[in-house]
């Protein structure tokens, strides 16, 4: 390890340090309304600006699609449809089922099936509305169980099992069985879907788009104008929030984009609306869950079947790898010895799911979850208990129902500090009084483990590359494949660098993503974005730190361990240079000051065929105590105090953790309590916009909201600075809240009985799950 | 001090934009504060995250001459105000703080210090609405935060950060700032030389003539008097009679409606004013619901909650109280309360006033007891009878700036614990906000006891049948508008049975 290594760099630390608390890199930017975003870049002259005519209907074919209006209507130019792609009408990202516009035959309320492009965005806004169609509707499966009973699959279900679960369960001395509905979730980024393309000479295309994966909506332009991925070049200097929404959603608006500008030879932009954005583009999976679970007196599970059932919508998209993480993570922190997981893709006639933080995982970890509480229930014990019984173990009881050994399992030490300081037992006997003595509030506490796998599944994917230039004033740009979307990963790759050149970060130029500065990278996703762009920029600034030494050394007659480079200076034996008086002798010394990095995460191998391996790299690990209050006589709730205590690793921003931490526990939050996405009978999406979907308000933050990191626990894995990943698992912490309102709902029929409560928990589930503990039915 | 200006021109807007004057001729009805910002100005700082008030991405403080001479300041959804009500005033944007080296304003510096921003695009926003408290709050609480930042969404932080940045902001103004702008709190003091220099310029500006706009045929009128407005009503009855203009602005937005005559009514000081009688409050039909909020609940503090929930502020600032009775939403969150205490509507046409109790004014699902060129002059509130028992209660998906799957309010009379007097008045429970007659007639003459009003619930049923949408089911919203009457009585009875108020 370079941290810490050198004594006198700890008395005067650079700007920027590793470990450093330091704001994000364009907060400044952002309070002054100076950040660009993608809608935010000067336009060029005789700019076209798009919009989408989408379907009404959720699965018919286009008899006529007459578009004579649309193309008078004033100040259009330009109208396409599925015929006008030169190219490939795909933008799949896995398999080719994505079709850019629909070629004659419309599978979801909303897709777009041409695009029209004006003079201004009111203009093609209002000329898309006047397009005259006849459709020839078919039969639309709407429903989960529709298409489980009709096997209308994306892709091919799946299994993972392990010893024999339906003998265990019936050996049993106790079982429980049970379906549950957990909704989907808009990503809901404040900046919605967006990209402009402009031509250059040649026929070259420039493409700015607010993208997780700019070297994907490279490739998916190249292919669909029927040019080479040369031809193309993708930016994108920062998102608006993107979640996973913006992994595969963006390639599609961007090649519409791309089409119109390739076609007019005027740059063109294509910016969705918000309800456009919300009816279009995919959303988290709602899942139906089965299960069956046998357990013995002291709630040790013995054997347990999952089914899961998951919307995909009308395109596999990324639902495979998703739905496999699903599977990953129905263990979550629990030894499941005998297990049986199904898996079923579903295709329905809705907009095709997509990523969004936690990527599967979240709806596999609350299904356990749930689960444990039953069988809590079931035997009158805490579920902190039961959790804590079935727990993985740290030499035996390790390894996990797809083979891999997990060895660096803190959760018991996580979850004993956190019910210590969270004071859980104190204030279970507190609640347990309040509700004997509270007729119509009934307040609910609940503690849930999370440990969650770090790496793509896809072991292909976990690559990265970085671009360091170092120029003649010692300054140094920086760029590597990951993207800035919100989560700071543009200011701790550059910690990374200002650490490893021990140059304060001021003099790093962040630079946005850019597909001819590093190719072929990987989406911005799965929490890898500091694990993997880190260490490739660190490999970087290690190799042109590397060529300073030999030059130094050779240069000034010293050895090379004498080369230091300590807070913005070097000491090459017992001369004392600015690193820029350094850059500038290399530079002439003819010292190449230009490398790149990369970098591919170690260990992993995993064979999707037998779902066995090692996907994982390592797991970060976490947990929370949440505490509501319900009202019976209406099922509103309130969630009153939040604990967590969260596994970073050696932080490499411990403020940007901290963020990371707390956002994403209250958007998992707003996913289990506020936020529904609703359909009507016709297939039309009726939540797509904020007046209807209601993600969590500044008075949803709890009054009493206490996150801590954990502390000196460097990850077990070389990973960059033993910090860990934290982008995704603390979305689930807030599994605790629903949980929690499960507790309290289920004091109202005195916890003889565990609640049926769906996901997510409005006030219109909890009631009726208030009322079937009374007996009722709403 | 610069010239007084001569009267301004009729047809073109004239408005300070950071104290400097800026005239726009020829300006579209219908374009919007935000278009103009990042289309006309390129200030692009201010940000479309949804097109209809409900994220606050695009929010701006505009300022106004306050009654006791110095500015007061407002956070508005520049997405759905449109440019031209603009005229007279002066705006702010996120660009308007920074200091001219680049420093930072106290609420931005102190954003960035407890890294309350992400992914920034929500941020100029927060921004905008922080600068709104930090004007008009000296040390706002929690609970005053969460209602000032009630409009403005955030996905990446969790709010944890804004909130403790809204809290330290005002230590980052404590060494004597000197600019105006960097001074905390100045809503609520005499004003001094820079603010009384811009009311002043406020004053140059202002217009005695009405505004005339003529854009390619649509025109935008903007009478000054009563009597121009009850004319021009008259004159253009299908004309578009434009308020707040937040539910008119998504019809532009997000219906992409060409509007052709458009009369607003933000600029008839008679509409603005707020009058007592011996026995009620008069509220013109121009009253902000932000100003017409502290008179409501001074007289009738049980209606806090349900106006603390209305909106979102930047909504409440531009939205009035006559525009949201006069639209008659099922789901408008006013109505239930005024029905249940009976106020009265005064309609104008032409030269004629007449008065009519708001439950004669529904007639149907966005259909009114109004003739055509007739408007909603003023709303009358009656005073509170001292033996009054009231409660308010919305339910919704999320606490603030929801709309209510179901909205109950009751005013009760009781005698030697009898019902004397009732009224029942729900929204969302019917295609107009409707009072529960059949229920209130069971309870009158009733014991006030939970089995005696057990016994009458099944009477809502009669009163209503409401419909299942995204926001709730039908047997939803008749379970919870039962329970609520039970929660009611539980409340007369000293219990507390809410959780909005739980813990906070």
């Amino acid at each position: 390890m370079t941290m810490g290594a050198d004594k006198n760099r700890r008395d005067v630390p650079i700007r920027g340090a590793v470990g450093s608390a330091l704001p994000h890199d364009s907060a400044h930017l952002h309070v002054s309304g100076a950040a660009l975003y993608t809608d935010d870049i000067a336009e060029p002259r005789n700019l076209l600006h798009i919009a989408l005519g989408m379907s009404t209907r959720p699965h018919a074919r286009i008899h006529n699609l007459d578009l004579s209006k649309v193309l008078a209507a004033a100040g259009v130019v330009e109208v396409l449809t599925a015929e006008d792609i030169p190219g490939k009408n795909d933008f799949g990202p896995v398999i080719a089922d994505d079709p850019i516009l629909a070629p004659g035959l419309v599978q979801f309320v909303g897709q777009p099936m041409f695009a029209v492009a004006a003079d201004t965005v009111e203009q093609a806004r209002r000329a898309a509305r006047l397009a005259v169609i006849e459709y020839e509707d078919l039969d639309a499966i709407l429903d989960l169980d529709e298409a489980v009973a009709a096997k209308s699959f994306v892709l091919p279900s799946e299994k993972l099992q392990r010893g024999d679960s339906g003998a265990a369960i019936s050996a049993a001395t106790h079982s429980v069985s049970g379906r549950v509905r957990l909704g989907g979730q808009d990503q809901f980024y404040l900046e919605g879907q967006i990209a402009m393309a402009v031509p250059r000479e040649g026929g070259d295309l420039y493409v700015y788009s607010s993208t997780q994966h700019p070297g994907e909506v490279q490739h998916t332009v190249a292919a669909a104008l029927g040019k080479q991925n040369k031809d193309v070049i993708v930016e994108c200097r920062r998102m608006g929030g993107a979640f996973g929404g913006k992994e595969s959603q963006p390639a599609q608006i961007a090649c519409i984009a791309a089409l119109v500008a390739a076609r007019t030879g005027r740059a063109a932009k294509l910016r969705l609306d918000r309800d456009a954005d919300m009816i279009m583009t995919g959303k988290r999976h709602d899942f139906v869950i089965d299960y069956n679970v046998g357990f013995n007196d002291e709630g040790e599970i013995e054997g347990c079947e999952f089914t899961f059932a998951s919307r995909c919508g009308m395109s596999a998209d990324l639902s495979g790898a998703i739905n496999d993480r699903t599977m990953f993570h129905s263990d979550n922190a629990y030894y499941l010895k005998n297990i049986t997981i199904v898996s079923h893709r579903c295709k329905t006639n809705t907009v095709s799911n997509t990523a969004f933080r936690g990527f599967g995982g979240p709806q596999g970890m609350f299904a356990i979850e749930y689960v444990i509480d039953d069988i809590a229930a079931c035997l009158g014990k805490d579920p902190l208990d039961v959790r804590r019984r079935n727990f993985y173990g740290t030499t035996d009881r390790n390894v996990t129902p797809y083979q891999q050994t997990i060895e660096d399992n803190i959760i018991g030490e996580i979850v004993d500090q956190l019910e210590r300081t969270a004071d859980y037992r104190k204030r279970r006997a507190e609640l347990q009084n309040y509700n004997e003595n509270s007729r119509w509030l009934k307040r609910g506490i609940a503690l849930t483990p999370v440990k969650f796998g770090i790496s793509f599944t896809a072991t292909h994917l976990n690559q990265a590359g970085a671009l360091l230039h170092v120029y003649t004033d010692g300054t140094v740009h920086l760029n590597h494949g990951g993207t800035e979307m919100g989560q700071g990963l543009f200011t701790k790759v550059a910690q990374v660098v200002a650490e490893e050149l021990q140059i304060d970060i001021d003099r790093i130029k962040i630079t946005a993503s850019d597909t001819s500065k590093v190719p072929n990278a990987s989406a911005t996703a799965a929490s890898s974005g500091s694990d993997l762009n880190g260490k490739a920029a660190q490999v970087a600034a290690r190799t042109i730190k590397e060529r300073l030494i030999v030059f130094a050394a050779e240069h000034y007659g010293v050895r090379r361990d004498e080369v230091r480079f300590v807070n913005n200076h070097v000491y090459v034996g017992a001369t004392e240079l600015t690193f820029a008086e350094l850059a500038h002798q290399a530079w002439f010394a003819r010292i190449s000051l230009s490398a790149t990095g990369f970098y591919r995460t170690p260990k992993i191998n995993y064979n999707r065929a037998t779902f066995s391996g090692r996907p994982f790299y390592y797991f970060a690990y976490g947990a929370a105590v949440s505490e509501v209050v319900v009202d019976v006589l209406t099922g509103e709730h309130r969630l009153l105090r939040v604990d967590v205590l969260h596994d970073c690793g050696q932080s490499l921003n411990p403020a940007l953790d901290l963020g990371q931490i707390e956002g994403g526990f209250i958007q998992g939050a707003g996913w289990l309590t506020s936020e529904e996405l609703c359909w009507n009978t016709d297939g039309a999406l009726t939540t797509h916009a904020p007046s209807t979907y209601k993600i969590p308000a500044c008075s949803d933050l709890p009054v009493d909201f206490r996150i801590a990191m954990l502390e000196s626990h460097a990850n077990r894995e070389d990973t960059i600075y033993r910090s860990k990943a934290v982008g995704e698992p603390p979305l689930m912490l807030a599994i605790s809240v629903f949980h929690a309102i499960r507790d309290a709902v289920a004091s109202v029929g005195d916890h003889k009985s565990s609640p049926l409560l769906q996901a997510p928990a409005t006030p219109e589930a909890i009631l009726r799950a208030i009322t079937r503990m009374q007996g009722g039915d709403l | 001090m610069p010239q007084s200006q001569p009267e301004p021109a009729h047809d073109a807007i004239r408005f300070l934009l950071d104290g400097e004057l800026v005239e726009l001729a020829n300006v579209d009805p219908t374009r919007t504060v935000l278009q103009y910002l990042r289309e006309d100005k390129l200030r692009l700082g201010s940000k479309e995250g949804c097109a209809e008030g409900d994220c606050g991405a695009c929010t701006v403080v505009v300022a106004e001459t306050a009654a006791a001479g110095g500015l007061r300041l407002r956070a508005i959804n520049s997405c759905i105000q449109f440019l031209a009500t603009l005229d007279g005033k002066m705006l702010f944007t996120v660009e308007s703080l920074q200091k001219p080296g680049g420093e930072l304003h106290p609420v931005q510096q102190a954003l960035v210090d407890c890294h309350g921003s992400q992914c920034g695009f929500c941020t100029p926003g927060f921004v905008m609405s922080l600068f709104a408290l930090f004007k008009n709050s000296a040390a706002p609480e929690r609970r005053e935060i969460d209602a000032a930042l009630a409009g403005n969404l955030c996905r990446c932080t969790g709010y944890r950060p804004i909130i403790t940045a809204a809290e330290r902001m005002y230590g980052y103004a404590a060494n004597g700032a000197t600019r105006w702008l960097d001074q905390p709190n100045t809503c609520n003091e005499e004003p001094r030389d820079e603010e009384l220099q811009m009311t002043a310029r406020l004053k140059e500006i202002r217009r005695s003539r009405a505004l005339r706009l003529d854009s390619k045929g649509r025109q935008f009128y903007a009478p000054r008097s009563l009597d121009d407005l009850a004319a021009l009503v008259l004159q253009f009855p299908q004309a578009v009679l434009l308020a707040g203009g937040t539910d008119v602005g998504l019809w532009v937005t997000k219906q992409h409606r060409q509007l052709e005559t458009i009369i607003y009514t933000g600029q008839v000081s008679a509409l603005k004013r707020i009058a007592r009688s011996a026995s009620y409050i008069e509220i013109g039909a121009a009253v902000t619901v932000t100003d017409a909020m502290p008179v409501i609940t001074d007289e009738y503090p049980e209606l806090q909650e349900v106006f603390e929930r209305f909106a979102s502020p930047p909504i409440r600032n531009a939205a009035t109280l006559g525009g949201n009775v006069s639209n008659g939403s099922p789901i408008g969150d006013s109505m239930p309360p005024l029905l249940a205490l009976g106020a009265t509507l005064v309609l104008r046409k032409g030269e004629r006033n007449r008065e009519i109790p708001l439950d004669e004014f529904y007639l149907g699902y966005q259909e009114k007891a109004l003739e055509p060129g007739e408007f909603v002059e003023s709303l009358r509130l009656p005073k509170r009878t001292s033996d009054l028992q009231l409660a308010c209660y919305k339910i919704s998906k999320r606490f603030d700036q929801d709309i209510s799957a179901v909205c109950v309010a009751i005013a009760l009379q009781l005698d030697a614990g009898k019902v004397t007097d009732i009224r029942i008045a729900c929204g969302g429970m019917a295609a107009i906000p409707k009072r529960a007659e059949h229920c209130e007639a069971a309870l009158r003459g009733q014991e006030w006891s939970e089995p005696a009003i057990s016994n009458v619930l099944s009477e809502l049923d009669k009163d209503f049948s409401p419909i299942s949408d995204m926001r709730a089911s039908d047997q939803y919203r008749r379970v919870v508008c039962k329970n609520l009457l039970l929660r009611f009585h539980a409340e007369t009875s000293g219990a507390v049975v809410s959780v909005y108020d739980y813990g906070r």
